[in-house]
């Protein structure tokens, strides 16, 4: 501890210089938590899917329709829960770049599978029992600045109603939140009696099933048994877990994981090499100060234990900074305004970049304190 | 003017003097070196993805061909037609005609779950089922390997970057979608496009297997020239039979591109932004170091009587000089490491996968230089300026 003062005048000795190492330092980890942050985007949030939730979907593609009929027989499949079907209405609000999610459901339904969606009580009953009435989540009414009360136009790509019109009206009469950070709550919902009554055509046909399952290590049997259930029909089904739903779907835009880790790669490669450069350069410099050190009798260990900790301050300090403000800039959440829901730094890697920091000052420092080490007294001052 | 020549002549001398001794620097400029081609590097990396995304679908469409879809159909994916509509489109104003009467294609566009190689999970290949114009309409398809698809059989030709991308769809293997089991029989190259990307089919016969009845959803017309654009989506437009939406092929493609390319480039401009700062820092460092070992070179010159501008303008120099040699490593980097590199990602506007090359091209090249020399320049800045502010007297006497 008495040596703390002494690291310090190091450290402030060459002003410019420290501050920008630990400027660059900063921007490494600032870049670090916001690949973080996109990465977790990215990947849409698998680590929030619910690992006892099951998608069936028709076994061709996802834009296949399956009949309304399976629900029924889902339910009474052994280990089946809950029951809710989904179905991509794909409309236009205002402009086709206002890109949100709307689906047709069963209100009750919906609730009970995702228990994560949080609806005050008064909006809850409304949603339960007017058929008109549509909910939306809180990162897409923020977006739009959508009120309680508001009706909503939304113009059908897909679904026309029986008079050939494509512009459907809905009552908002709720705004759900997340429960925990990530939620997906762009989404849109609406009645699906009201939906089936009115539409065109494609009546008794829904998009995907989820189902809530009773155990979740038997989700690979009961998955089996779903689509053996339904094998030689015309709709034959995939069931698969949310988990690998949501897997499969966020590899279709690339190995974004891989691009990221590459990206991040580089940038520490950079930082690294400039920071063990400044550390280098700053104790060659000294070197005959480091020599009056040790000829005062300070122990190689101490020499080497104080080149470190000046290296580590450089790093950690740098790295601290630079998550706090990645953390800071996402709080922001989704700067895509709907395509990257989930959006946020997880504090997995919050704590991930903290050991990196400390890792890149103890690289960054260990062979100038080897160095520093090793120096022998004579030819240190006779270098001078 | 003779004030002129001998400032200019004192730049040239110090410069060069400047220049000389880098080798006596070597690690601490290698740091920025290495800092500002790291930065080029991902810069011109990410932006060459966008770049051969946009290109891929730019090159897709001529300008004498248009598009045909339901009215608010916002992409072929969610479009439908009758048997009638694209009837009526085949016989409208504008649409040329060949020897088996209007060269327009009824098209069917949907996706089909296949393996995609890199990730090993499925992906949203787009299928398309074609009328028996489709190749007289897209002239740029050829067959590469095996034969065309019969009309009326299961049997399908897979595009050059499917081909690629995509497990288990090689010439001879059999596909099984639903009840029906199709055969892969050949496949075809359509010059880098969008078509690339997708599997090809009989219209007639992926009907059925669709469960689409006698629908389609979209018809490509070759016109009898671009100018006949108007004349044809006037005749479509002003028929009160029909309810459609006519594009030209090549701006239907361009529109579809924008999310994905802005995405992309905005995403990498704001790493490389970022990464461009940190560097700078890392630059700023390196010429300060420069400076300092200069010293007393730099204060000698002071002392016979060199003024101050000559000196920064070596500095700026060595600076620029450093930044040009990372931006050109960087550049080099990308293009060897990216350039025609195959991919394929989601475009979510038609929810299905786009096969496209990495393309480094000589614009993205130039700006990626360009960025490496704004970093020398700015990081050169405050070091320069210190070398010239020096007190003669002081740095003379500091060694």
């Amino acid at each position: 501890m008495k040596y703390l003062p002494l690291v310090w005048r190091n450290l402030i000795r060459r002003k410019t210089r420290t501050t920008f190492t630990v400027l660059s330092i900063v921007v490494a980890f600032l870049l670090f938590g916001i690949l973080a942050a996109l990465n977790m985007a990215f990947g849409m949030g698998v680590e929030l899917a619910g690992n006892d939730r099951l998608i069936i979907t028709h076994k061709v593609s996802i834009i296949q329709l399956l009949p309304e009929s399976y629900g029924a027989r889902l339910e009474t499949t052994p280990g089946v829960v809950e029951v809710l079907h989904q179905t991509y209405f794909g409309g236009i609000y205002q402009r086709p770049s206002n890109f949100f999610m709307q689906c047709p459901v069963q209100p009750d339904r919906l609730l009970k599978l995702y228990p994560e969606y949080l609806l005050p009580e008064d909006q809850k009953k409304a949603w339960l029992t007017d058929r008109t009435c549509a909910i939306v989540g809180r990162q897409t009414a923020d977006r739009f600045g959508f009120k309680v009360g508001d009706r909503i136009p939304i113009q059908a790509t897909i679904w026309r109603k029986r008079d050939n019109s494509a512009s459907w009206e809905f009552n908002l009469c709720g705004i759900y939140d997340g429960d925990k950070k990530g939620v997906d709550t762009t989404q849109f919902f609406f009645n699906y009696e009201y939906f089936d009554e009115a539409r065109q055509f494609g009546q008794g046909q829904v998009g995907w099933y989820v189902i809530r399952i009773d155990d979740p290590a038997a989700a690979p049997a009961i998955a089996e048994r779903i689509d053996a259930q339904f094998a030689n029909s015309f709709a034959e089904t995939k069931t698969t877990t949310e988990k690998a739903f949501v897997q499969a779907f966020a590899k279709q835009v690339g190995d974004i994981g891989a691009i990221i880790r590459g990206i991040v790669t580089a940038v520490f490669f950079t930082i690294l090499l400039v920071a063990a450069n400044t550390m280098a350069q700053s104790v060659r410099e000294r070197t005959s100060e480091l020599a009056v050190l040790k000829t005062l009798g300070f122990s190689d260990a101490l020499v080497l234990a104080l080149v470190l900790v000046e290296s580590c301050a450089i790093a950690v300090v740098g790295g601290a900074v630079g998550l706090g403000l990645a953390w800071v800039v996402t709080q922001g959440g989704d700067p895509t305004g709907g395509m990257l829901p989930a959006f946020f730094l997880p504090t997995a890697d919050l704590v991930r970049g903290a050991l990196f920091a400390l890792a890149l000052g103890v690289v960054a420092g260990i062979l100038p304190a080897v160095q520093a080490m090793r120096l022998r007294i004579v030819d240190a001052l006779r270098r001078s | 003017m003779r004030g002129l020549v001998g400032w200019l002549s004192q730049v040239v001398v110090v410069t060069l003097l400047n220049l000389r001794t880098i080798g006596q620097r070597a690690t601490s400029s290698m740091v920025a070196v290495v800092g500002i081609a790291g930065v080029v590097a991902v810069f011109v990396a990410v932006l060459s993805m966008a770049e051969g995304f946009r290109t891929t679908m730019a090159n897709t469409g001529s300008p004498d061909t248009a598009i045909v879809m339901r009215s608010g159909a916002d992409s072929e994916m969610v479009s439908a037609l009758s048997l009638e509509d694209v009837r009526l489109i085949g016989d409208a104003a504008g649409v040329l005609r060949g020897a088996q009467g209007p060269v327009a294609s009824g098209e069917l566009f949907v996706i089909v779950d296949l393996n995609k190689r890199s990730t090993n999970t499925t992906a949203n290949v787009p299928l398309r089922g074609v009328g028996p114009n489709a190749f007289e309409v897209r002239p740029n398809v050829r067959m590469v390997e095996g034969r065309r698809f019969e009309t009326g059989r299961n049997e399908l030709i897979v595009g050059r970057g499917a081909a690629g991308q995509f497990a288990g769809i090689e010439v001879g293997r059999t596909l099984k979608f639903g009840q029906s089991e199709w055969t892969v029989v050949g496949v075809f190259d359509a010059g880098g496009t969008y078509s690339d990307s997708e599997l090809w089919c009989d219209a007639g016969v992926l009907q059925p297997a669709y469960r689409r009845g006698t629908t389609f959803q979209t018809v490509y017309a070759k016109l009898e020239s671009a100018e006949a654009f108007t004349r044809f989506k006037d005749a479509l437009t002003t028929d009160p039979r029909l309810n459609l939406k006519v594009l030209r092929e090549t701006d239907y493609f361009a529109e579809q591109s924008q999310l994905v390319s802005t995405l992309i480039t905005t995403l990498g401009a704001g790493i490389a932004f970022l990464m461009g700062i940190g560097a700078i820092f890392g630059a700023v460092n390196t010429m300060y170091s420069a400076v300092a070992a200069r010293t007393r070179e730099i204060a000698t010159l002071r002392a016979l009587g060199f003024s101050g501008g000559p000196v920064v303008v070596s500095v700026l120099v060595e600076s620029l000089l450093l930044a040009l040699i990372g931006g050109a490593i960087g550049g080099g980097l990308a293009y060897v490491g990216f350039n025609g590199f195959q991919t394929s990602t989601i475009n979510w506007q038609t929810f299905s996968q786009v096969a496209f090359a990495f393309a480094v091209t000589p614009g993205l090249m130039v700006a990626g230089i360009v960025y490496a020399l704004l970093m020398g320049l700015l990081g050169g800045l405050l070091p320069a300026v210190r070398a010239a502010r020096l007190p003669i007297v002081a740095a003379l006497r500091e060694l």
